[in-house]
C-alpha cells in the first residue's frame, strides 16, 4: 500500500503507544519476546484491544476482547472506519495531504454500521464503537497482526482493510504509531528482502522494471528472465496441470505443511524429479529422489537474517555441521559448477557485500556496522545512515517527499470460503502453541513439560451436546478427510469454534482437514477457516469398559 | 519526574562525577570506573535492594545506603571504599555464605577474595550454621532448583513477574529462615503456572536455578567453563529476532542465554529460544 513490504515500527515504539489493536495475533504464545515489549506498553498505561475468535492467552491481557466470527475481519474493520468518520474523529489534514480515494472509501463503508457489524461479526456494537473511538482519539496507536489476518482466501483485502484505518487517523509514519505484521520465522522478512519472491529482485525491486533489470544483468553478467515466477501455491497448481515436473525444495516441508495435505502429497509423488535440501529427513525429504544434507542456518552458518522490525542481524556459526552436511550457499555453488557455471567460492560476507551493491535499502549495512550496532533497520542507504526505526515518515511531510499519496482501498466482507453446513457444522481454526513450531521437526526434539500434543479444543457446551468428555478420542472430519484426535475442553473457546495446532503431523495430520482455497494475490491458503464435524468413536466406550 | 536532561554533580571517593539526574549511585560509580559488587541487582530488572552487598557510605546519612536503588543528588558525597563500607560488604558476604552454598556464585567469588570474606566463619565445629540441606528439585528435563544455593535475592520472582514475563508462577513464601521461593502451594513446576521461559535461570546469580544440561554435566564432572566459548546469533523459532548466546563445549551447545544489553530481548527469552536448540546436535542429526 505504501510501497514496501515490512512492518512500519520498532518494538520499542509499542512501549510508548497509547492504544494497541492486536488483530488476529496470539503474540503471547507465537512471539513471546515481542509481547514483552507490548507488556511494557500496558504497564505504561496503554489500552489494548484483542481481536481474535479465541480468547487467547494474549487476549487475556487486553482491556477488551472482541471475539469475532472467523473470517469476518473486513466487516469489523469497515465498521470501525465508518464509526470514526461518523464521529468526526478522522484526521482531515492527514487524509487531505497524504491519501487519495477518501470519498469512495467513506461511501463504501457507509453500510457497515455498528449494528450491521454486530450481525456479521458477532461482536457487540458498543465494543466495536469503543475500539473505534479509542484508536482514533489516541496520539499514538498501532495495529499488529499475524496469520489470523493473512491465512484467509482474501488475505490481502484483510490487510488493506486495516491499512485504511491507519490512513484515516494518521496512525502511520510517526513514532509510536504503525502497522506491524509479526513474522513467523526468523527470516521471512529477510527472504522477501533478498528477492525470494516471484516478481522481485533483492530490495523489493521489480523484475519488469527496465532500470533494475539493466542493473542486475550488468552485475551478474547474464541476461535475466523478466517473466514473474510462481509462488508456492501456484507451483502446486502447475504440478497439478503437469507444467511443473521437477521441484527443488530448500528448508520447507510441504508434505506436512500444505493445506489439504493429501492433495499436496499426491502432487509431490507425481513429479519426475524431487530434490530436497534440508537439515532433517522430513516427510518431504523421504519422498525425494535426491536429498542434499544442509547445515543449520542460525547455529552452523555465517550470514544475516531480518526481523519483524526490519532489523538485519548477524547469525554466526557456533558448532560445525555434522557428517556430510554443507552450507546452503556451498551446495548451490557446487550445483552451479556441475551445471557448467563457476561462481567461485564466495564467503557469506562476499555475498552480502554484493547484495549491498545492488539493493539500495541495504547499502549502508556493512558486517562491521551490523556487529557494532546490534543490527540495523532498513532502509539504511549508506555507511553514515543510522537505519530507520519507523517507515513512511514522508506521509507527514508537506510535499510527501515527492511521492504519490497513499490510496484508500475498497474491501468487501465475504466471510470464509467454506461455509458451515449441517454435515460440517463446526468451525475449525488452527494456530501455534507456545512451546512448538510449525510441523514440529525442530521443536519436537526437546522435551517440553507444557506440551499437550495432538488435541482439539472445544467449547464445553458443544462437547456436552455431543456427549464428549475431556480427553476423549474423537473423529474429526472436514470435506477433505478425517483424523482421530483427543479433545481438550476449553471454556475460553466460543460455542461453534474448535481449535488445534499442526505441530505433530506424525500423530495427527491436521492439514488433512484444512482448506486449500487460497488468496489469488498472496497465494496464502485459508488455514484459519475449515468446517468440520466431530463424532464419538464407535466402540471407544467398549474399550474403556474392558 | 526529574527532568531527563538535567545533570547532577556529586563526589565519589573524592572525585567529581557528572551524571544525568535519576541515575543510581551504582551507575554513577560505573561511570567513574569504580566497580561495585552486586547480587540482587541486574541490568534488566527493577532494583529490589534486598542483598546489601552494594552498600556505600553517603555523607549525612546515618545508615549505609544500597547504591543500586538510591538515586544521586546534587553535591552528594559518596565513599565506596571506606573502612565501614569494606567491613559491611565483607560481613554481608559472610552472612550469605553462612547459610547458603555460594560455590557457583561466580560473580561474587572475586569480591569474596577482595574483601577477604571467610564464608565458613559462622560454620564452626560444634556450632554448625543452619542450612536447608535439601536435594535439588528435578521435575522435568529443562531445569532444576537447588534451594541450598538460593540467597533469596528475588531476581527470579521479578523476571517471572512484573519485570519481564508477567507469568507470576513463583513468589516468596514463608517467613524468616523458612522463607523460600515457591510455586503456588508448592506444586511441582509442570503443575504450576510456569511456561518454562527460563528467564529465572537467566537472572539467577548463584546457580540455584540451573539448566538441566549444566546440572547433569556438573554432576558428571564434565562442566568445564574454561573450555567453553560463547557465540551470539539469532533464534530461528519466530520473526522477532531474539539474540541468543550459544555456550558451547567440545563443539556441542550446552546452554543458551541472551545479552541483557540488546534492544530486542533485554536478556529474556521464551521456552523455544532457551531450550529449543537440542535438534541441532546428534542424536537427532548425524
Amino acid at each position: 500500500m505504501f510501497g514496501a513490504g515490512g512492518g512500519t515500527s520498532s518494538y520499542r515504539e509499542i512501549e510508548e503507544a497509547e492504544v494497541v489493536l492486536l488483530w488476529g495475533s496470539n503474540a503471547r504464545d507465537a512471539h513471546p519476546i515481542f509481547f514483552h515489549h507490548l507488556l511494557k506498553g500496558l504497564d505504561n498505561g496503554a489500552r489494548m484491544y484483542a481481536v481474535d475468535p479465541r480468547r487467547s492467552s494474549s487476549a487475556k491481557f487486553a482491556d477488551v476482547w472482541l471475539g469475532l466470527e472467523v473470517g469476518s475481519d473486513i466487516a469489523l474493520a469497515n465498521a470501525v472506519g465508518r464509526e470514526i468518520i461518523a464521529a468526526g474523529l478522522h484526521d482531515r489534514d492527514f487524509i487531505e495531504r497524504s491519501s487519495t480515494g477518501f470519498e469512495n472509501y467513506r461511501a463504501h463503508v457507509d453500510p457497515y454500521t455498528l449494528e450491521e457489524a454486530e450481525r456479521l461479526t458477532g461482536v457487540p456494537a458498543h465494543a466495536i464503537g469503543e475500539m473505534a473511538h479509542a484508536y482514533a482519539s489516541a496520539e499514538t496507536a498501532q495495529i499488529l497482526w499475524t496469520l489470523g489476518i493473512t491465512e484467509h482466501h482474501n488475505a490481502v483485502e484483510n490487510v488493506l482493510s486495516l491499512c485504511n484505518l491507519a490512513l484515516l487517523t494518521g496512525h502511520v509514519g510517526k513514532w509510536g504509531s504503525g502497522l506491524v505484521p509479526l513474522r513467523g520465522q526468523n527470516n521471512v522478512q529477510g527472504g522477501g528482502d533478498m528477492g525470494a519472491l516471484p516478481n522481485k529482485f533483492p530490495g523489493f525491486q521489480d523484475i519488469d522494471d527496465p532500470e533494475a533489470q539493466a542493473k542486475f544483468q550488468s552485475a551478474y553478467g547474464v541476461p535475466l528472465n523478466d517473466m514473474p515466477g510462481l509462488h508456492l501455491t501456484l507451483m502446486f497448481e502447475a504440478m497439478g496441470q503437469g507444467t511443473i515436473k521437477g521441484l527443488y525444495v530448500i528448508g520447507e516441508n510441504p508434505a506436512d505443511s500444505e493445506a489439504d495435505v493429501e492433495r499436496a502429497r499426491k502432487l509431490l509423488k507425481g513429479l519426475d524429479l524431487l530434490v530436497v535440501q534440508d537439515i532433517f529427513m522430513t516427510r518431504t525429504a523421504e519422498m525425494a529422489d535426491v536429498v542434499l544434507p544442509a547445515s543449520v542456518g542460525w547455529a552452523e552458518c555465517e550470514g544475516t537474517v531480518t526481523s519483524s522490525e526490519r532489523r538485519v542481524q548477524r547469525v554466526r556459526a557456533a558448532v560445525p555441521p555434522p557428517g556430510e552436511c554443507r552450507h546452503d550457499h556451498e551446495i548451490l555453488g557446487e550445483l552451479a559448477r556441475r551445471l557448467g557455471v563457476n561462481w567461485g567460492d564466495p564467503s557469506p560476507q562476499d555475498l552480502w557485500d554484493e547484495l549491498r551493491s545492488l539493493s539500495p535499502m541495504h547499502a549502508g549495512m556493512s558486517y562491521e556496522r551490523l556487529e557494532e550496532a546490534g543490527g540495523l533497520q532498513w532502509p539504511c542507504l549508506d555507511l553514515e545512515h543510522p537505519g530507520s526505526p519507523f517507515l513512511h515518515g514522508w506521509l507527514y511531510e508537506e510535499d510527501l517527499g515527492g511521492r504519490q499519496p497513499a490510496p484508500f482501498s475498497i474491501t468487501n466482507y465475504e466471510g470464509p470460503k467454506e461455509q458451515l453446513t449441517e454435515e460440517f457444522p463446526l468451525r475449525l481454526t488452527t494456530g501455534r502453541a507456545l512451546d512448538s513450531y510449525n510441523t514440529g521437526v525442530q521443536s519436537n526434539a526437546f522435551s517440553s513439560p507444557i506440551r499437550y500434543g495432538d488435541e482439539i479444543d472445544m467449547n464445553p457446551d458443544d462437547a456436552n451436546r455431543l456427549g464428549i468428555g475431556d480427553g476423549e478420542r474423537v473423529l474429526v472430519s472436514s470435506p477433505r478427510g478425517s483424523v482421530e484426535m483427543g479433545v481438550r475442553i476449553q471454556a475460553d473457546l466460543p460455542q461453534g469454534l474448535t481449535f488445534t495446532t499442526f505441530h505433530f503431523p506424525e500423530l495427527v495430520d491436521t492439514n488433512m482437514l484444512t482448506n486449500d482455497e487460497w488468496d489469488p494475490r498472496s497465494g496464502t491458503a485459508e488455514f484459519k477457516a475449515a468446517s468440520v464435524r466431530i463424532e464419538k468413536i464407535a466402540g471407544a466406550g467398549f474399550d474403556a469398559d474392558g | 519526574m526529574t527532568d531527563p536532561k538535567a545533570t547532577v554533580s556529586l563526589t565519589i571517593d573524592g572525585r567529581r562525577v557528572h551524571v544525568p539526574a535519576g541515575t543510581s549511585i551504582h551507575k554513577a560509580c560505573e561511570a567513574a570506573n569504580i566497580d561495585t559488587p552486586t547480587l540482587c541487582w541486574a541490568e534488566n530488572l527493577t532494583p529490589v535492594n534486598v542483598c546489601r552487598v552494594c552498600v556505600v557510605e553517603v555523607e549525612g546519612s546515618r545508615a549505609l545506603v544500597p547504591s543500586c536503588a538510591r538515586a544521586v543528588e546534587e553535591d552528594m558525597i559518596v565513599e565506596t571504599d571506606s573502612e565501614r563500607v569494606r567491613h559491611s560488604r565483607k560481613m554481608v558476604l559472610e552472612f550469605l555464605g553462612s547459610g547458603v552454598d555460594l560455590s557457583q556464585a561466580d560473580e561474587l567469588a572475586e569480591w569474596v577474595d577482595h574483601y577477604g570474606a571467610d564464608l565458613d566463619r559462622y560454620d564452626q565445629p560444634g556450632l554448625p550454621a543452619q542450612r536447608m540441606n535439601e536435594k535439588p528439585k528435578i521435575q522435568d528435563d529443562l531445569y532444576i532448583r537447588d534451594y541450598d544455593k538460593c540467597v533469596l535475592c528475588y531476581k527470579c520472582v521479578e523476571a517471572c513477574g512484573d519485570d519481564a514475563q508477567h507469568t507470576y508462577a513463583i513468589a516468596v513464601s514463608g517467613r524468616g529462615f523458612d522463607a523460600r521461593i515457591s510455586t503456588e502451594f508448592d506444586v511441582t513446576l509442570p503443575d504450576s503456572a510456569c511456561v518454562y521461559c527460563g528467564n529465572c535461570i537467566g537472572v539467577c546469580p548463584t546457580g540455584a536455578i540451573q539448566f538441566k544440561t549444566e546440572f547433569d554435566m556438573r554432576e558428571a564432572g564434565e562442566w568445564r567453563p574454561e573450555d567453553q566459548s560463547v557465540t551470539t546469533t539469532v533464534c530461528s523459532f519466530c520473526g522477532v529476532g531474539c539474540n541468543l548466546e550459544l555456550h558451547t563445549q567440545d563443539d556441542r551447545i550446552v546452554k543458551v542465554t541472551s545479552p541483557t544489553d540488546h534492544s530486542v530481548t533485554q536478556g529474556h527469552l521464551c521456552i523455544k529460544g532457551r531450550f529449543g536448540w537440542t535438534y541441532v546436535q546428534p542424536p537427532k542429526r548425524r
